[in-house]
């Protein structure tokens, strides 16, 4: 039960990134490379704040914030120009955006690992004298993440505004021709997708254990990445479901596989899972319109 | 009223349009003939902005519709049915139409009504993927789509492509009603010269991105030349 628990707790963050990155994928095919690292500088951005007194709801709610206009200023400025160009370009600019990220919050905040305070405990709960592994702060993260997930979910499925979005992915030209305003809502939908990935870099930044530095996303972004992957980067589902998957296995692997393996663990269920469907796990599509 | 003067438009080296003018007069149907690569659909896509022109204008009841976007221009009252249709085969009948109605401003649920009265298939579909649908159902709910957005200018890129004869021939009655009844500015683009002349009032006949003429639908279908050389309509 351990285990699962655990599991699950790290599961939800891959999960989240990796929801954040099919989000993008699906309405501009790109790879957002420089997701991480504008989450963790909007989580940043959100920490400052803590020191002039803000409490942690103030700063959660200025990172995301933060991360809703980073999302939408990238799109407008370094994305809108890659989308008529070779793939090559955008992971260029990607992966240089995300440089540029991490040595400017190093330059600005140090890379120095800090802890925006959370009211949440890390003591795990008991019941009746047995510890499980499961903490108010974990709970916090695994409740935040789903809240995210699903509040992302319900805007897809049940709003005029994601049928919207899912048109302008699907076939941008006749949702043009219908009158959707189809450069809006890309840079929307980089803004949604911004936020969630910032939900995940304030859960870390406000864990004990962990802490906020300029380059702490990368390791999360590669399983997210894989996660992503595994889901066939166009199913939102696929993305969630992979991100626990990757989790649990990982954790059970930590416990009860030599040391060492579990941090091999999304690359083995990456190679195994491309084994059994090249096409990712929950994906249907079979080209891309876009 | 549309109105197209001295319209070009190029595609590299190639000229799919040159100097295209005829005017489509409000509440008619104007068909637009032509073979294959005649540039029909350039002319569509250039009128809703998908293509840049060269050079020429387009209006639409006095209003330059070049520089707009297409989203604007579609916002403007003009309904284009693209070639191949354009429903979005993972949709429901019910999302197709509702995206339809979005950007309008409309009430769905009196949009949907009357759509479904013109439309009853689309009605016992609404739940089903526009995957599922047959290709004349796939016309419907495309134009359905169009229309539920109450435009003033309907452009219809070979609605009759691949349907049989007899689906032809009710969705061209169907088109001439709402011309009537909505008084429908509609530009027809038909390879299907026969079955287009019957409903449209106005004809332009296209060939190879010249108009060789635009006169009325009648005199177009009367004149021995055209029929055989452009329109591959042969008397028995
Ligand atoms: N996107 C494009 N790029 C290059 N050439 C094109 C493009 N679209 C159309 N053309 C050319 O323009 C001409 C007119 O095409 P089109 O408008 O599709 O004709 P029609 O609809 O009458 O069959 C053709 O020679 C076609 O090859
Ligand atoms: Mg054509």
């Amino acid at each position: 039960m351990s285990d699962v628990f655990l599991g699950i707790t790290n599961g939800v963050l891959y999960g989240l990134i990796a929801l954040s990155l099919v989000i993008v994928w699906r309405s501009t095919s790109i790879l957002n490379f420089a997701q991480g690292a504008m989450a963790m500088f909007a989580a940043y951005l959100g920490m400052t704040m803590s020191s002039h007194g803000l409490n942690f709801w103030a700063c959660f709610a200025i990172a995301l914030a933060a991360g809703f206009a980073l999302g939408g200023l990238t799109e407008r400025v370094l994305v809108r120009p890659l989308y008529k160009r070779p793939e090559i370009n955008s992971i260029v600019v990607m992966v240089g955006f995300l440089g540029l990220l991490e040595s400017a919050a190093a330059a600005i905040w140090s890379t120095a690992p800090r802890t925006l305070e959370s009211p949440f405990s890390q003591i795990y709960f008991e019941h009746h004298s047995t510890t499980i592994s499961l903490s108010p702060f974990a709970l916090f993260q695994i409740i935040s993440a789903l809240v995210i997930m699903t509040a992302v979910g319900a805007i897809f499925r049940y709003t005029n505004l994601g049928l919207q979005l899912r048109a302008a992915a699907l076939a941008p030209e006749v949702a043009r021709l219908l009158g959707v305003r189809v450069n809006r809502l890309l840079t929307f939908g980089w803004m949604l997708s911004s936020a969630a990935g910032v939900v995940a870099a304030v859960v870390i930044s406000s864990s004990g254990s962990i802490g906020l530095s300029p380059t702490i996303m990368d390791g999360f972004f590669v399983y997210g990445f894989i996660a992503a992957a595994i889901g066939g980067l166009e199913s939102p589902v696929g993305a969630v479901v992979a991100g626990l998957l990757i989790g649990l296995v990982q954790q059970f692997l930590q416990d009860y596989a030599p040391s060492g393996i579990s941090s091999f663990a999304p690359v083995i269920i990456l190679v195994v899972a491309l084994m059994i469907r090249p096409q990712g796990l929950f994906s249907t599509t079979k080209a891309r319109r876009v | 009223m549309i109105s197209i003067a001295n319209l070009s438009v190029s595609f590299g080296a190639v000229h799919a349009l040159t100097n295209v003018s005829f005017d489509a007069a409000k509440g008619k149907i104007t068909a637009i003939l032509g073979a294959n690569g005649a540039g029909k659909t350039t002319l569509l896509r250039t009128i809703t902005g998908l293509e840049e022109a060269a050079s020429g204008e387009i209006s639409l009841e006095g209003t330059s519709l070049l520089n707009m976007r297409t989203e604007d221009i579609a916002r403007a009252g003009v309904g284009h049915v693209p070639e191949g249709r354009g429903v979005i085969a993972e949709f429901t009948v019910l999302e197709n139409l509702r995206l339809g109605s979005l950007a309008a401003k409309v009430n769905f649920q009196d949009g949907l009504a009357e759509q479904f009265e013109l439309f009853p298939v689309l009605g016992e579909r609404r739940s089903q993927h526009a995957a599922t649908l047959s290709g004349g159902e796939r016309q419907m709910l495309a134009m359905a789509r169009a229309l539920i957005a109450k435009p003033s200018v309907l452009l219809l890129d070979e609605p009759s492509l691949g349907l049989a004869p007899l689906v032809t021939a009710e969705m061209m009655a169907t088109i001439s009603q709402l011309c009537e009844k909505q008084s429908l500015t509609v530009l027809l683009v038909e390879q299907n010269a026969k079955s287009a002349l019957k409903v449209a009032h106005d004809a332009v006949v296209l060939h190879l991105g010249n108009v060789v003429a635009a006169a009325s639908a009648q005199e177009v279908a009367s004149d021995e030349r055209l029929r055989q050389y452009y329109l591959g309509l042969v008397d028995q």
